[in-house]
């Protein structure tokens, strides 16, 4: 199999356009996936995920442009002649067949001799840790057992492309997170390109080498997820990616810093990551706000907090701390901490925040205001 | 309370009320249908096997017991052997046939096609139509001469043929009814059937390279398979619970060469005031239908469901 020795784009769109009649669909896409990498297609339900990732299959034909896998234009090629698999949201796991025959229903299809296939499957069950449930149908096997039946059936085959759609969202969040690193470990092993989908920005952020953000079907930023994290190039991507969202605050709030040379405040927001506020006594810093409530989380508190004559937002406070609701506090921040935002049409500004940014906010001492009497 | 050995469950006083509380639920659900069923299918099925073991009774000689010397006189008739041999042929090949149909059309009229409406109304129109008045319409088409199906054929210089008239292809004739008029029901079934598969299988399956033959063959049968087994019972019990077309295209003619077991019933009982016999041949038709079910559900069930 060709791992990551080889690099380079192993897909690629050119223009692709397939809308539907309803509305919807993917508009005028172009990108590019890196050989042997884990890309992850991210974004807010409906916006051409799916879609996308059909295109790539050969489930939908595009509209206008052209799919290129491997350095070939497969724009007219059936799926199978592809040389892809695919992991469904739904699993697709043929009911009335066992385990061992859904994963080697493509084998069996393409006549593999029976040798080949037993060793295919053999390797397929322990890799994915299924060693003696090969006999049980789907219904007998619970979803975390049929997710990975879904993935034996996708790497038997070898293809050097492997998609998966939403792959998780039927597990409990807590074998979801087992799961994702499983998969990750799986592709790495075996050097396979495989485009995720998923709208969770968690398992994108967790999962990925490069995520490509999209909305509306259009692509509305790509990276690796720090650079998504660090520089986001829209306030939609500043609010979609990160766990509690960046805050946006209307620059002509009195107290937020001076905004970049030559832009006026009114049509300016500005964004700052939760784990960057700092809470200080009222009166201290740049805006004042309220307690509304906050969340004990373990490793940090969640503090909810009100700007007065603004929007709420989130602060993210190390250690536990327990601010009574409805005391004051001070907000501020390091200055180069804030990111800016045209406020029509939401792009960034002085994008050069760079990755800087974040190593100023981790670590930073923030004094937790003492609870007020 | 004593401490015994034996493994007997003593029940709380609450428990006992409520499990009490629950059989009499249970009686009085149940006793609607079971009154019903009693009424109309248990007793005079009781009272139908108890006939058929009486001679037939006439005004001057009364019916007596005669165990099951109506079975042997009915084993003996050779239009037995005739009629059986009819209702054989008919349900051998009017139900693989409708099957067969009713798929094909259920495939065909799933598909994505324009007029999808009008191609699923067109099949089942069939279906609505009561089987007399499909009996006229078809009635019309067979005329010798005169018919949809003889002018037609007229058309090329071919004479004209009795179809119902002749024993060659009066049954043959009748057949072709009972299929056009059964598959576009079936059609239904299996209409329903495809729409619970989810898209994703077909999907699944393109992807691993099965064409149309195959996802047919490897997967859409198989999950097809209790409507195919629901559908075949109801087609072998209609073959030979379907006479009405029978009263109006043949009445069991020409030479008995359309004959099925319950219009001789029929005619047995009401034409030829013969209960002794009509009685038997009706037990022995429920024996065979009583075993189709308890094949159905014991073996069949078991086999083809996949859950
Ligand atoms: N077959 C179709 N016919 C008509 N509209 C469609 C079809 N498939 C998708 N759409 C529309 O295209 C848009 C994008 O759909 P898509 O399935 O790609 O979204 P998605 O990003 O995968 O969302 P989700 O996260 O909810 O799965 C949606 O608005 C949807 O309604
Ligand atoms: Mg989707």
């Amino acid at each position: 199999m060709n791992a990551l020795s080889t690099t380079g784009d192993f897909v690629r769109l050119h223009g692709v356009t397939r809308l539907f009649e309803g509305g919807g669909g993917v508009d005028d896409l172009s990108l590019a996936i890196p050989r042997g990498g884990f890309t992850v297609l991210l974004g807010p339900s409906g916006c051409g995920k799916s879609t996308t990732l059909r295109l790539i299959a050969g489930l939908e034909t595009p509209d206008r442009g052209r799919v290129e896998i491997d350095g070939r234009d497969v724009t007219a090629l059936p799926p199978s002649a592809r040389g892809l698999s695919i992991v469904f949201q739904s699993y697709a796991l043929f009911p009335h067949l066992t385990v061992a025959e859904n994963i080697v229903f493509g084998l069996r299809v393409r006549h593999v001799p029976r040798a080949e296939r037993d060793r295919k499957l053999k390797d397929a069950l322990a890799l994915t840790g299924l060693e003696g449930l090969d006999a049980r149908k789907p219904a007998h096997l619970s979803g975390g057992q049929r997710q990975r039946v879904a993935l034996a059936r996708a790497i038997v085959a070898d293809h050097p492309l492997c998609l998966m759609d939403e792959p998780l969202s039927n597990l409990d969040a807590k074998l979801r997170h087992s799961v994702r690193q499983e998969i990750r470990a799986l592709q790495r092993r075996l050097g396979m390109t495989v485009v995720y989908v998923t709208h969770d920005q968690t398992e994108a952020m967790g999962m990925a080498d490069h995520i490509i953000l999209m909305r509306q079907g259009r692509i509305e930023q790509q990276g690796t997820p720090a650079a998504l994290y660090q520089a986001p190039a829209s306030a939609f991507a500043a609010s979609f990616i990160g766990s509690p969202p960046m805050t946006l605050i209307p620059a002509e709030l009195a107290g937020v810093p001076e905004p970049p040379q030559g832009h006026a405040r009114a049509r300016l927001m500005a964004g700052v990551r939760a784990e960057a506020l700092r809470l200080q006594p009222a009166g201290t810093g740049w805006l004042e706000a309220t307690v509304v409530a906050s969340e004990f989380l373990g490793a940090e508190t969640f503090v909810y907090l009100q700007i007065e004559g603004g929007p709420q937002l989130i602060a993210r406070v190390p250690g536990r701390i327990d601010p009574a609701p409805g005391t004051a506090h001070s907000l501020s921040w390091a200055e180069h901490a804030t990111h800016w935002f045209d406020r029509d049409s939401g792009r960034s500004i002085c994008a050069g925040a760079g990755p800087r940014t974040n190593a100023e906010s981790q670590p930073a001492p923030q004094t937790a205001a003492p609870p007020a009497a | 309370m004593p401490e015994t050995g034996a493994p007997t469950r003593v029940l709380d006083p609450i428990a006992r009320l409520q499990r009490r509380r629950h059989a009499l639920y249970g009686w009085m659900l149940l006793a609607p249908a079971l009154t019903l069923l009693t009424l109309f299918a248990f007793l005079p099925t009781a009272a139908t096997f108890w006939a058929s073991l009486h001679s037939r009774g006439t005004a001057r000689r009364p019916s007596v017991f005669n165990g099951l010397e109506n079975y042997l006189d009915l084993i003996h008739d050779p239009n037995f052997w005739t009629v059986v041999g009819n209702n054989l042929l008919y349900a051998g090949v009017t139900i693989p046939l409708s099957i067969a149909l009713a798929l094909v059309m259920a495939l065909w009229a799933d598909a994505r096609l324009p007029l999808r409406g009008f191609v699923r109304g067109a099949y089942f129109t069939p279906t609505i139509l009561p089987m007399i008045a499909a009996a006229n319409l078809w009635l019309f088409f067979y005329t010798p001469g005169l018919g949809v199906i003889d002018s037609f054929t007229g058309l090329f210089g071919l004479p004209p043929v009795n179809w119902l008239g002749q024993p060659q292809t009066a049954l043959w004739a009748i057949i072709v009814v009972t299929v056009w008029k059964e598959a576009g029901f079936f059609m239904i079934f299996y209409l329903a059937a495809l729409q619970t598969i989810p898209p994703d299988l077909k999907e699944a399956a393109q992807v691993e390279g099965a064409g149309r033959f195959t996802y047919l063959r490897r997967v859409l049968l198989p999950l097809l398979m209790p409507t195919t087994a629901f559908i075949f019972i109801n087609a072998l019990i209609n073959s030979v619970k379907l006479i009405d077309h029978l009263f109006i295209l043949t009445k069991g003619g020409p030479d008995n060469a359309t004959k099925l077991v319950l219009y001789w019933i029929w005619e047995m009982a009401f034409s030829y005031f013969d209960p002794a016999r009509a009685t038997a041949l009706t037990v022995l038709v429920l024996l065979v239908l009583g075993g189709v079910a308890v094949f159905q559900f014991t073996i069949v069930e078991k086999r083809i469901h996949y859950r």
